[in-house]
């Protein structure tokens, strides 16, 4: 019966159906390849055993080797075998959502302790991003965002399908290699009062330059005078400076000025649980009841994206940071991670002067975190692939986390021979 | 500029009102609002018939067997690292998946017809393809069963679409309305984007027979309908993955388009692992190449790539024989124990002499039983016998057991029975 049906039906489907069909996707247009995620994939095509990939911003051993940190491995021992395989349950979101914002706030927060916040688990930093960017327009929904030139290319996609349209302000310096930061602050300046800010707390995405802590005083005074509303995304915190909390000490001057802010807030890289997906998004509020909005607000946009977010890498997270061995262990592991992206920018930047570099390379040891924004050119970047078959981003951003001492004169003599003449 | 030493600052200063001062607060869930005034409940025989996931004969959540073992083959994997996957997921599993569903000598899949992308189970897969179709599709009406599945509107209208509803239950028979579906479909405009459930309709039980989804399928064609598929119960019905499908490959074996979202929530138990799949069936390779590439493009901005894990277990279960059939063992068992439920729930009425026709509780199928009891009913059940459901009487039947089900059946009656 099955078999005799389908021919009936094939007799049935009719040309003019059939052409119908053929015209429903035609205009479909392949999509331009993601800046980022396209140089892994040309990467792992590319069979040259000299290759470095200093693409996407994913830390890598000395020997150029994704890791799998200790305390995650053994906070995966602790759960396996354990029953929670059903959504996520509200005790257990919420000690992830509670630890991770002390990450934010301090642990000894009074924002913590008064519950003046509303937190939500979110699919890792592209993911707390998407769910503000909707809150943003679903409450203000004729606002912008501004975000910094440049920024993480992804940031324009997700404020983008939120239907948020984007401004940008000053904020790197091409020539100095440094933060823009008169530039900076005249357009917070003249933004229009009550604005809404994209800001990178620490290890700025893709520049590396962050501003120091007397010039975040600034910042955020004038965000207070202005009452612009600022939006952290924190991505790298530990990558900074290899302390967590000094790291997220712009977010803390912000709110001891009195700002309310929110943050987005990933797992991905420092604590190396990248294709799990764990993030947290926080907003903070006048009081917990507030707040107790606010979050069904966004479990709402949640649920009608997603529904609940992946167990697994919750259940890591969580078991880490509310466990205080795991938790120091952590702490260490990350500082040790921080450290050897910050010498081999030192023996980055030292080989590249001795190889008599015409070129001014410190900005490879000032700038901080995963990322040099390395100044090269595209055309630059794009010898340094076909000759050298080493990757990075179009602008010039290279991941320090995939260099290694096995590589880093290999990779200082490809670039000089690159800009060897100006 | 003033010196910041003048200001007060004190670490609860928060001058102004929040800038979120005017939200209100979003109405509950229902399903989830049931669960919630089930875990308060302190009564020791309070029953959770709610929300639609599985539960062993003692009532307990379910972790199958050859999950567990899944787990235990990827945690003592030296290899594995938790990298970040491709934005469509992992290539191994959308391939899996696919020939999954629509059969692995699927003349599409051959013809590399098909374009699949991990997503976050079921949800995740619709809000996908919902994204895709408001952005590259020329109509922006989405039809959807009247009932269907909660969640179901807020995914295409978060994409922006216009929702419309195509008659579906007959409260009448506890059947399925027919011709009631077959003229709401045909007065649809051309084009329009019709949700369909592969098998185990959520909430009411009732599928169409296959007579009847031949009749569905020449329908659609004909009026150049583009069916989108929610597959979330594959192997609940009949225990088998093939027979189960049998709708959803009637749509491709006819050579036509459609959109099939795939969830491993209740057929493997993991639920919380969030593992599913959008796959779109196109006319040509070309055509399903840049779908993809523009699936990407929605998914990115969303939430850059999907988890590993949930995808990693699946995988591992699918892709070695032994433990597929132990995945379908596993499944046969957690479905037979639902049908027999579903017979002794009936036995149970019909010896109460509870007045009504119950037949329909063995004559639906999957999960759930819309029982035909009304809100106040539903509400006196709960108040008084302590038993959770959903306000529209859908039953999980897999929240019950041998041993509850006379209870069951003793609150039924008395809800039915009782003056008002």
């Amino acid at each position: 019966m099955w078999k005799c049906f389908s021919t009936r039906a094939s007799r049935c489907f009719s040309t003019s159906a059939s052409n119908k069909a053929l015209k429903w996707w035609d205009h479909v247009a392949p999509a331009p390849k993601d800046p980022i995620t396209s140089v892994t994939e040309a990467f792992l095509a590319d069979t040259s055993p000299t290759k470095i990939n200093l693409g996407v911003g994913a830390y890598r051993d000395d020997e150029g080797k994704p890791v799998v940190l200790q305390c995650v491995k053994e906070a995966e021992a602790k759960i396996a075998g354990c029953d929670f395989l059903e959504s996520v349950s509200s005790a257990v979101s919420s000690k992830l959502v509670e630890e991770s914002v002390k990450l934010v706030y301090g642990k000894n927060s009074d924002i913590i302790k008064e519950g003046r916040f509303a937190g939500v688990q979110a699919l890792s930093g592209t993911g707390a991003c998407r769910l503000f960017a909707e809150f943003q327009r679903r409450f203000y929904p004729e606002s912008q965002i501004y975000m910094t030139d440049p920024t993480w290319s992804n940031h324009h996609n997700i404020w983008r399908d939120a239907l948020v349209p984007e401004r940008t302000f000053h904020y790197y310096h091409p020539d100095s290699k440094g933060l823009d930061f008169s530039a900076l602050l005249d357009d917070v300046k003249n933004a229009p009062d009550g604005s809404f800010f994209l800001l990178h707390p620490c290890a700025h995405n893709p520049t590396g330059v962050d501003p120091t802590e007397e010039q975040w005083r600034e910042i955020s005074y004038l965000f207070k005078v202005k009452n612009h509303f600022p939006f952290f995304d924190m991505a790298y915190q530990g990558f900074a400076s290899g302390d967590l909390d000094r790291d997220a000490r712009s977010i803390q001057i912000f709110v001891e000025d009195g700002n309310v802010i929110g943050c987005a807030q990933s797992f991905a890289k420092n604590m190396g649980l990248y294709g799990h997906r764990v993030g947290c998004l926080n907003v903070l509020c006048n009081d917990a009841k507030q707040a107790v909005a606010i979050k069904s607000q966004l479990q709402q946009i949640a649920r009608a994206m997603y529904s609940s977010p992946p167990i697994h890498g919750i259940l890591l997270v969580s078991g880490i940071l509310s466990d205080p061995n795991m938790k120091a262990l952590w702490v260490k592991e990350v500082k040790a991670m921080a450290n050897r992206i910050q010498s081999l920018r030192t023996t980055l930047r030292k080989s590249l002067e001795q190889l008599s570099s015409p070129l001014n390379w410190e900005h490879i040891t000032n700038q901080v975190g995963m990322f040099c924004f390395s100044g090269l050119t595209p055309e630059q970047v794009d010898r340094l692939l076909r000759e050298f078959h080493i990757y990075m981003t179009l602008d010039g951003r290279m991941s320090m986390a995939g260099v290694t001492t096995g590589n880093v004169s290999y990779l200082a003599n490809a670039i000089h021979e690159v800009t060897k003449f100006g | 500029m003033e010196s910041l030493s003048t200001k007060e600052k004190t670490s609860k200063d928060c001058n102004g009102d929040s800038v979120f001062e005017n939200v209100v607060r979003a109405p509950d869930v229902p399903v989830y609002a049931v669960m919630v005034a089930y875990s308060k409940d302190p009564s020791p025989v309070k029953l959770n018939l709610g929300i639609g996931v599985y539960r062993t004969e003692d009532g307990k959540p379910h972790v199958l067997n050859v999950v567990r073992r899944a787990e235990k083959l990827l945690l003592d994997d030296v290899s594995a690292t938790k990298e970040y996957l491709p934005i469509t997921g992992m290539a191994e599993f959308n391939k899996l998946s696919a020939q999954l569903v629509f059969g692995a000598d699927s003349p599409a899949i051959k013809e590399n017809r098909v374009t699949t992308v991990q997503c976050l189970a079921g949800c995740g897969s619709l809000r996908t393809g919902a994204d895709f179709l408001a952005k590259h599709y020329h109509q922006h009406t989405v039809y959807l069963s009247q009932p269907t599945y909660g969640n179901h509107p807020n995914f295409f209208l978060a994409a922006g679409l216009t929702l419309k509803t195509y008659r579906y239950y007959d409260p009448i028979t506890r059947g399925l309305d027919f011709q009631g579906m077959l003229d709401d479909l045909g007065s649809a405009p051309s084009g329009a984007i019709v949700l369909f459930q592969v098998c185990s309709h959520n909430p009411t039980g009732v599928d169409p027979t296959l007579h009847q989804w031949e009749q569905i399928s020449q329908l659609v064609r004909s009026k150049g309908l583009l069916p989108f598929f929610d597959n979330a119960y594959q192997g609940i019905v009949s225990g088998s993955l093939d027979m189960d499908a049998q709708s959803v490959r009637m749509f491709v074996t006819d050579g036509g388009e459609c959109l099939v979202a795939h969830s491993y929530s209740k057929i493997m138990g993991l639920y919380g692992e969030r593992v599913g799949a959008l796959s779109i069936v196109c006319k040509t390779a070309d055509v399903a190449s840049r779908v993809e590439s523009q699936l990407k493009l929605v998914i990115r901005p969303m939430y850059s790539n999907p988890p590993i894990h949930g995808a990693a277990i699946v995988t591992a279960i699918l892709k070695d024989r032994e433990m597929f059939d132990e995945w379908t063992v596993e499944l046969k068992a957690m479905i037979n124990r639902i049908i027999h439920l579903r017979q002794q729930l009936l036995d149970a009425l019909r010896d109460r002499g509870t007045p009504g026709d119950w037949s329909h509780i063995t004559k639906q199928v999957g999960m759930y039983t819309f029982s035909g009891l009304n809100a106040e009913q539903v509400a006196f059940m709960a108040e008084e016998y302590h038993i959770y459901m959903s306000s529209d009487g859908r039953i999980n039947m897999a929240g019950l057991s041998a041993k509850t089900v006379p209870y069951l059946a003793d609150a039924i009656h008395s809800a039915v029975t009782r003056s008002v």
